[in-house]
């Protein structure tokens, strides 16, 4: 008889589970539009050619050891990275009072920050403040956040699925009624899993909702980079609620825009009012880490940090990111292309209106099981593809199936 | 809504009328109420030491390896590993949620021995995790979710810092059994098995595996035997901390022995694993959590628990430290050297600890110091009291109490 007699067998993580599938397909035509990684037009992996040049300085390097990072993590990393987020320039960077903590990816940035407002934020037991989480979000928002103990996490309106496009009055109007002091979680940029961001003009109306109803703007920021191919563009959201005297949190990722998925490269960048309000809640976090990872990893930190502080590497990276985003938005362009030439019903515009790594095809689930079933294209329930999945030899594959598959199934 | 408590709320805004939702907007911070924490114990000490200028400062506080000019050392089989890898050119895809299967493996195999049955009938799980701190922190996840019958963690008394918090923070309460004896500097045997033939069915009980931490001070193998048949006897869930295994004595398979020992005896145990001294890889945190199930169906069951429970903290694990770790473990040449070293780095603290004696007596002690050569591992309980540690303005001798 055993302790663990309970316990069920838990459903696998959704998209995990999809290029587990995929790998099984015997079929020479497969494509794989699943999980969110970039891919080459030869559908490889891409090492960035700076991540090689600096891997290569850190392997030479024999004074470099392996030593215990601090608790927050590697000073000059978390600086830096900050610094990508808020600009160089940032003026609440030069009054000292953005401080950050390096953690394992994006999901351990949200992680920390998740335990640290439970505990913190509106008095010392946040279980029953409200998080909002767009509606549809990172499917890992929701246990992140849950799991940090927060009992009430409601979904803002997003996605308009009719028009494929930004439900901006709808996400205002929940933003309006949204109880004082509630949690936002917001996608700096190239909203996934839609690709749908908020123009400039409508963030400006989001940030003034969010400060007249006192909210708490909550940045995940994931593809800084690659949205646009500009990183200060993609920052823009970020940079805009700064200088409007947001405290806020931004869970920064170099999964992506770095190519670092398996090191684990992330940066909570913490932005208050004052350094010494900086300083408490940093401290604070330090707590919280140290009971969940003690320290964090060193090198994808070490890698970022040389890249970051030295003006060539830096330049080449620049250059690296801007091939990966260009890639995807030819991608894109000719996907659409492609799709109005055969005469696909329906309209496609939202395909090279939608940015980033993702573009909400609009494919219900009927559709998609098709795909998945008869054409061997793996793509998520929800319709949602990967925009690097696509290579010019695939393309005009793929776009022949979503045709046959929107003309036959409804 | 949550509401602040007005009277702090007031300490720190001055006049303020509080009304419900008239929150002052902007002029204060969402901080104010925010303490500022303490600074860690531990590392508390590095940060004195680092502040202190007396050149003959020493720090026998860190727990971190150091050679004998002091500092810290990269062992040839982790350089030799890295630039094998790098040779590779790997891609730098997401791991598997559980981490490298190449390293889950061999982690596994180095605790439980290549020949156990346990692994033979793929009766356990293995995930990576983020040093030994993340492995105990999913564990504590882990029993907090799934080991309703049973709430309390029993530690020995003392046990590392850190575990308190870890396994309090994952819901679970913490309870102590006697284990180290002041008196002797030694371990209190009778008091260990008296405390634990106490606790009730279903409790957890953690022990450390070799070179208990603080006190260096570890249980004979006939002292393992009698508390195995106790704490079975207790219908006790056994948790197995071996963060040191090779470093203690020199030798792995040793080191390890309680752990076999335990699953030999049918306790079906929880393991965490930390490579970061006996492979000297600290800072890219390398670890392993092992759940010993009935079966291998549920074996299968209990890892897609770890997985739900590990993904919304972290996702994946880092890469880069994992594999090192396997390709050492995995390639004949790189591990027969990592047992050399590991054992070079156990006999230089053992070395140490005998020099340290006689120097001592050298010195005209009068004291008995035989439980600095009897303890084991990197940490050693002098005796001394508090007030010997911290500054003087003859040096800095910065210890534990």
């Amino acid at each position: 008889m055993s302790i663990f007699g309970e316990v069920p067998l838990a459903a696998p993580v959704a998209v995990f589970k999809l290029t587990a599938d995929f790998r099984e397909d015997q079929s020479p035509n497969k494509v794989n539009l699943g999980v969110g990684a970039y891919r080459t037009d030869e559908c490889q992996p891409w090492v960035l050619p700076v991540v090689k040049k600096v891997e290569k300085i850190i392997v030479e390097d024999h004074s470099l050891n392996h030593e215990y990072l601090p608790i927050l993590g590697l000073p000059e990393f978390r600086s830096s990275a900050s610094k990508i987020a808020l600009g160089a320039d940032s003026p609440a960077i030069s009054e000292n009072r953005v401080g950050a903590v390096q953690c394992l990816g994006g999901t351990g940035a949200l992680k920390i920050g998740a335990e640290f407002l439970r505990r913190w934020y509106n008095g010392i037991d946040n279980t029953k403040t409200p998080v909002y989480v767009s509606a549809p979000t990172w499917e890992n928002h929701n246990a992140v956040f849950s799991n940090a103990g927060f009992e009430d996490i409601r979904p803002y309106k997003y996605w308009d699925g009719e028009k494929r496009g930004l439900d901006l009055a709808g996400l205002l109007d929940d933003l309006e009624s949204a109880p004082e002091h509630s949690i936002f979680v917001l996608h700096a940029c190239a909203h996934n899993p839609t690709g749908t961001d908020p123009t400039q003009d409508q963030w400006k109306q989001i940030a003034d909702i969010m400060k007249r109803k006192n909210l708490f703007a909550f940045f995940d920021s994931a593809y800084q980079g690659f949205a646009s191919g500009n990183l200060d563009q993609d920052a823009w959201a970020i940079r805009y609620f700064v200088s409007h005297g947001f405290e806020l949190f931004c869970a920064q990722s170099f999964s992506k825009n770095f190519g670092l998925y398996n090191e684990r490269v992330g940066n909570l960048t913490v932005v208050a009012k004052d350094q010494d309000k900086l300083n408490h809640v940093l401290s604070q976090m330090e707590k919280i880490v140290r009971i969940t990872w003690s320290n964090p990893p060193s090198q994808g930190a070490r890698l970022v940090a040389i890249t970051l502080n030295s003006p060539e590497l830096f330049a080449e990276w620049k250059d690296n990111v801007k091939t990966m985003a260009d890639r995807v938005l030819l991608m894109r362009a000719q996907l659409k292309e492609k799709l109005k030439s055969l005469g696909t019903p329906g309209t496609w515009e939202h395909i090279t209106e939608q940015i980033g790594m993702f573009s909400f095809t609009g494919l219900n689930p009927k559709q998609v099981e098709y795909m998945i079933k008869e054409k061997h294209i793996f793509l998520m329930a929800s319709g949602r593809i990967n925009m690097c999945g696509l290579t010019s030899k695939n393309i005009d594959y793929v776009a022949e199936s979503i045709h046959e598959t929107v003309t036959r199934i409804q | 809504m949550a509401l602040l408590k007005t009277t702090k709320f007031l300490s720190s805004v001055g006049s303020f009328t509080p009304s419900l939702g008239a929150l002052p907007i902007r002029a204060s911070s969402w901080w104010s109420e925010v303490q500022m924490g303490p600074p860690d114990p531990i590392l508390g000490v590095t940060e004195a030491f680092k502040r202190d200028t007396n050149p003959q400062k020493m720090n026998l506080g860190v727990g971190a390896y150091r050679d004998d000019n002091g500092k810290p050392y990269v062992l040839t089989c982790v350089r030799k590993a890295e630039a094998l890898i790098a040779s590779k050119m790997l891609d730098k895809e997401y791991l598997p949620i559980g981490g490298l299967g190449d390293f889950t493996k061999a982690c596994a195999e180095l605790a439980l021995g290549p020949d156990s049955e346990v692994l033979k009938s793929k009766r356990s799980i293995t995930v990576q995790t983020i040093s030994g701190t993340g492995s105990l922190r999913i564990g504590g996840n882990y029993l907090s979710r799934f080991h309703l019958v049973g709430k309390d963690v029993y530690l020995p008394k003392p046990s590392w810092g850190n575990h308190t918090p870890i396994f309090r923070d994952a819901g679970m309460q913490l309870k102590a059994y006697r284990y180290y004896d002041p008196a002797t500097c030694g371990f209190d045997f009778a008091g260990a098995l008296d405390d634990i033939s106490k606790i009730p069915e279903n409790g957890v009980i953690m022990l450390h595996a070799c070179a208990h931490n603080p006190t260096g001070v570890d249980p004979k193998p006939e002292q393992w035997k009698e508390l195995s048949a106790v704490i079975k006897k207790r219908k006790l869930l056994v948790f197995f901390d071996m963060a040191y295994q090779g470093f203690a004595s020199g030798d792995i398979d040793r080191d390890a022995w309680a752990v076999r020992h335990f699953i030999d005896q049918g306790h079906n145990i929880l393991l965490s694993q930390s490579f970061a001294k006996n492979m000297g890889l600290y800072g890219e945190r390398v670890g392993g959590f092992t759940i010993v199930c009935a079966d291998a169906d549920e074996a299968k069951r209990v890892e897609s628990q770890l997985k739900i429970l590990i993904r919304p903290i972290y996702s994946n694990p880092p890469m880069n430290g994992a594999r090192i770790a396997s390709t050492i473990l995995t390639s004949p040449d790189l591990h027969s050297i990592w047992l050399k070293e590991v054992k070079d780095m156990a006999d230089r603290i053992i070395k140490m600890r005998e020099m340290l004696v006689a120097n001592l007596k050298k010195e005209g002690t009068t004291h008995n110091w035989q439980h600095v050569i009897d303890q084991i591992g990197m940490f050693c309980f002098t005796g001394l009291k508090p007030e010997a540690g911290g500054t003087s303005d003859k040096g800095v001798l910065c210890l534990h109490d």
